[in-house]
């Protein structure tokens, strides 16, 4: 399961990022595959992509919404966070462990011998507190004389508009190169550092910084596709626990808003058939009815 | 000590309806957002290089 969520990891980036012409057009993709938010967090000024970062749209939207509402148009980012809902609700955050491209470059990162670290539980909440200010509420209320709002996590955050756009743009049209200043090292210094932080912690800004993962992460309790935790069968060994990429203590917390659903506690972990895949209560992998013996728990 | 040779019973699995309502809902606000023309803006925003929002100028 792990090889297919990898070839999946794989066949999202290149979906998301799938214009290859940039080298010769020395620009962005401008056509109407654009239109589509993508699922993953996917900077949609790199050259490569095809598709719309969410997090992005909604920003500017939010940002714009006093222009667009003096021009009768009510953009309230209704097309934007119904896309998103609509993916929250069926998979939640399963789309960071399957389909965001910035959290496969953490995981290839991390597997970079090295020693490895635990992040505190504590950081966790950091990101929902980005989704609120730096992705809702400072759009929406700190305007400019013109009554615009910036995109402020795309612009003071974001390290895979960085990677993704801010420096391949850089090589692609030297004369950019004049422009750069405070703002932009600033933004390296955030990528550098979240770069040599997945090194040595799994997905480090999947977990304390992600306003996309947050949005996910409040389905944990509702969506369709989770893991499940069967009580009854589980032996509270802890395996689970020591395979998880989010340290998530499935046994413990199996809603975990944390959980990617990379399904390695269910495939790797666990001997027990207690952890298994479900679709919205009924069950989506097939549960071996394997009698457990007193010794097997034991063991 | 049966208890410990055969395994407990489990209750059957049931049709969780919420996620299918927030689908519904969410669906909505798509449907809502296509319908007055929000698609065409995001597409518009996304067709032009953000320098600002990178970091660059």
């Amino acid at each position: 399961m792990e090889f297919i969520r990898k070839w999946v990891q794989i066949i999202a980036g290149f979906l998301m990022n799938g214009y290859w012409l940039f080298p010769w057009t020395r620009n962005i993709y401008q056509g109407p595959l654009k239109v589509i938010c993508a699922p993953g967090l996917n900077c949609y000024s790199c050259p490569a992509a095809t598709t719309s970062c969410p997090i992005g749209s909604l920003q500017h939207l939010l940002g714009g919404i006093r222009l667009a509402l003096a021009s009768g148009q009510y953009f309230f980012g209704w097309y934007v966070v119904g896309s998103l809902g609509l993916l929250g609700g069926f998979f939640g955050r399963m789309i960071c462990g399957w389909a965001c491209p910035f959290g496969f470059f953490q995981e290839l990162l991390h597997k970079i011998p090295s020693p490895k670290f635990s992040i505190p539980r504590i950081l966790r909440y950091l990101k929902f507190a980005i989704l609120l200010f730096f992705v809702i509420l400072l759009p929406l209320l700190a305007v400019d004389e013109f009554g615009i709002g910036n995109p402020w996590f795309c612009k003071y955050i974001c390290p895979a508009g960085t990677i993704e756009a801010g420096i391949p743009l850089l090589l692609l049209q030297p004369s950019l190169r004049e422009t750069i200043g405070f703002l932009f090292f600033s933004k390296l210094v955030i990528l550098t550092a979240f770069t040599l932080w997945a090194i040595v912690a799994s997905r480090p800004f999947c977990r304390v910084a992600c306003p996309l993962g947050a949005f996910y992460a409040l389905f944990s309790r509702v969506r369709a596709i989770k893991l499940r935790l069967d009580e009854h069968k589980c032996t509270n060994c802890n395996a689970c626990h020591q395979v998880c990429p989010m340290e998530v203590k499935f046994n413990e917390s199996p809603d975990d808003s944390e959980c990617i659903s990379c399904l390695a506690c269910m495939n790797q972990a666990c001997k027990f058939d207690a952890i298994s895949l479900e679709f919205c209560g009924l069950p989506l992998t097939g549960r071996r009815d394997k009698r457990l013996t007193a010794a097997d728990r034991i063991s | 000590m049966k208890e410990d040779t055969e395994p407990k019973q489990t209750s059957p699995p049931t049709l969780h309806k919420t996620p299918l309502y927030l689908g519904l809902f969410f669906m909505a606000l798509l449907l809502t957002g296509i319908a007055i023309g929000e698609p065409n803006r995001v597409m518009e925003q996304a067709w032009q290089i953000c320098l600002s929002c990178i970091g660059i100028g």
